[in-house]
C-alpha cells in the first residue's frame, strides 16, 4: 500500500526532472524529505515494480522513427501467452497487450510498432505474423498526434497539501 | 544532427539512470566522458527537443489506476471538436488520429473503474461521436519505448 508521502514523492516525480549534478537532492528538497530517504524510497518502488524505469522518453520522430503503427490482431485464445512472449522479443515492438474485444472489434491482440518508414512496418508486421503463424490483422498508422503527454499521478499531493 | 556521442548517450540513457546521489557522473564514467559534458549534452537534447521527458516512470497498475485503449468513430467534420474534448480529459495521456474503422485512439488511466465509465460515457455522448469502443487489457506483455539509434 501507498502511504501519503509515497504519493507525494510519486506526484513530484512526475514534474520536471533537473539536470544538474545532484538532482535527487534538489527533488528531495521540493518533497521536503532527506536525500537518503527519496534515494531508498526510489529503491523500493524499483524493486517492486512500481518504478518501471529511470531515464529518457525520446521523441521518436526525431530520432529517426516516423512510422507508427498499431496493429491489431487476431489470437486463439490458447495462443495468447505464447505469442504475447514471442512478439515481445522483437525490437520494433515497443508495446504488446493483450485486450478484451467486442463484438463489433474481435481483435484481442495489441502491438505498437515503431519504424522508418510505414513500408518497414508493413514488412515487421508481415515477420510477426510469419513467426506467430497468425493471419488475420489489421495496422493502423497514425496520421495526426492530437495528445501524447505523461500521466500526473496523485496530482492533489503535488503541491504539498495534506489530502486525507 | 546528432553526433556519435550524443546516440551513445541518448541509448544508454533510456533506461540507465541510477538512482543515486550523482548519477550523471556515473553515466560521465560509462561513456569516459566528465559529469559537466554529460549535462550539457543532454540539456541541449531536451531543449531541442530530442527527449520528450526524463525521469521516473512509474506503472499506472502498479500504483492502483485502472486504465484502457478506446477508439471511436467520428464524423470527419467533427473530429477536431471531439479530439479537444477528449484530451481535456486528464488521465488521456495518448490520443492518436489513425486510418482505418475507427478515427481517434485513445488511452485513458483513472483512478478507478467508476472515473473510467463516467469519461467514456461523456466522450460517447459527445457530439459527432458515432460509436466508441473500450478495449482493456488483460495482460501486459511489453512496454518499453526504447529506439537503438
Amino acid at each position: 500500500m501507498l502511504d501519503n508521502l509515497d504519493k507525494k514523492i510519486i506526484a513530484v516525480m512526475q514534474g520536471d526532472f533537473p539536470l544538474v549534478a545532484e538532482p535527487y537532492k534538489e527533488l528531495a528538497g521540493q518533497i521536503g524529505i532527506s536525500e537518503n530517504e527519496l534515494l531508498e524510497r526510489l529503491t523500493k518502488y524499483r524493486k517492486s515494480g512500481q518504478l518501471r524505469k529511470m531515464g529518457a522518453v525520446l521523441r521518436h520522430r526525431e530520432v529517426g522513427y516516423a512510422a507508427n503503427a498499431l496493429c491489431a490482431w487476431i489470437v486463439p485464445e490458447q495462443h495468447l501467452a505464447k505469442v504475447g512472449e514471442l512478439m515481445s522479443g522483437f525490437k520494433a515492438v515497443t508495446h504488446c497487450y493483450a485486450r478484451i474485444p467486442q463484438p463489433e472489434w474481435p481483435y484481442n491482440f495489441y502491438t505498437m510498432l515503431h519504424a522508418h518508414t510505414r513500408d518497414e512496418c508493413r514488412c515487421i508486421a508481415a515477420e510477426l505474423a510469419q513467426a506467430a503463424g497468425l493471419q488475420k490483422y489489421t495496422l493502423l498508422f497514425s496520421t495526426r498526434e492530437w495528445k501524447k503527454t505523461s500521466m500526473s499521478y496523485f496530482p492533489e499531493y503535488a503541491k504539498g497539501e495534506e489530502a486525507t | 544532427m546528432l553526433t556519435t556521442f550524443d546516440k551513445d548517450l541518448l541509448n544508454l540513457i533510456q533506461t540507465k539512470l541510477p538512482i543515486a546521489p550523482r548519477p550523471f557522473a556515473q553515466v560521465a564514467e560509462w561513456l569516459k566522458v566528465d559529469e559537466a559534458t554529460v549535462l550539457a549534452r543532454l540539456n541541449w537534447l531536451k531543449d531541442h527537443g530530442y527527449i520528450r521527458r526524463f525521469g521516473a516512470f512509474f506503472d499506472s497498475s502498479c500504483l492502483g489506476y485502472v486504465s484502457t485503449l478506446a477508439a471511436v468513430k467520428v464524423s470527419p467534420t467533427c473530429i477536431e471538436a471531439v479530439a479537444g474534448a477528449i484530451n481535456a480529459f486528464p488521465g488521456v495521456t495518448h490520443n492518436y488520429e489513425r486510418e482505418g474503422e475507427y478515427d481517434l485512439w485513445f488511452t485513458l488511466l483513472t483512478p478507478d473503474q467508476a472515473c473510467q465509465d463516467l469519461a467514456l460515457t461523456a466522450i460517447r455522448n459527445l457530439p459527432g461521436v458515432d460509436s466508441l469502443i473500450s478495449l482493456p487489457a488483460t495482460e501486459k506483455y511489453k512496454v518499453s519505448v526504447e529506439f537503438n539509434l
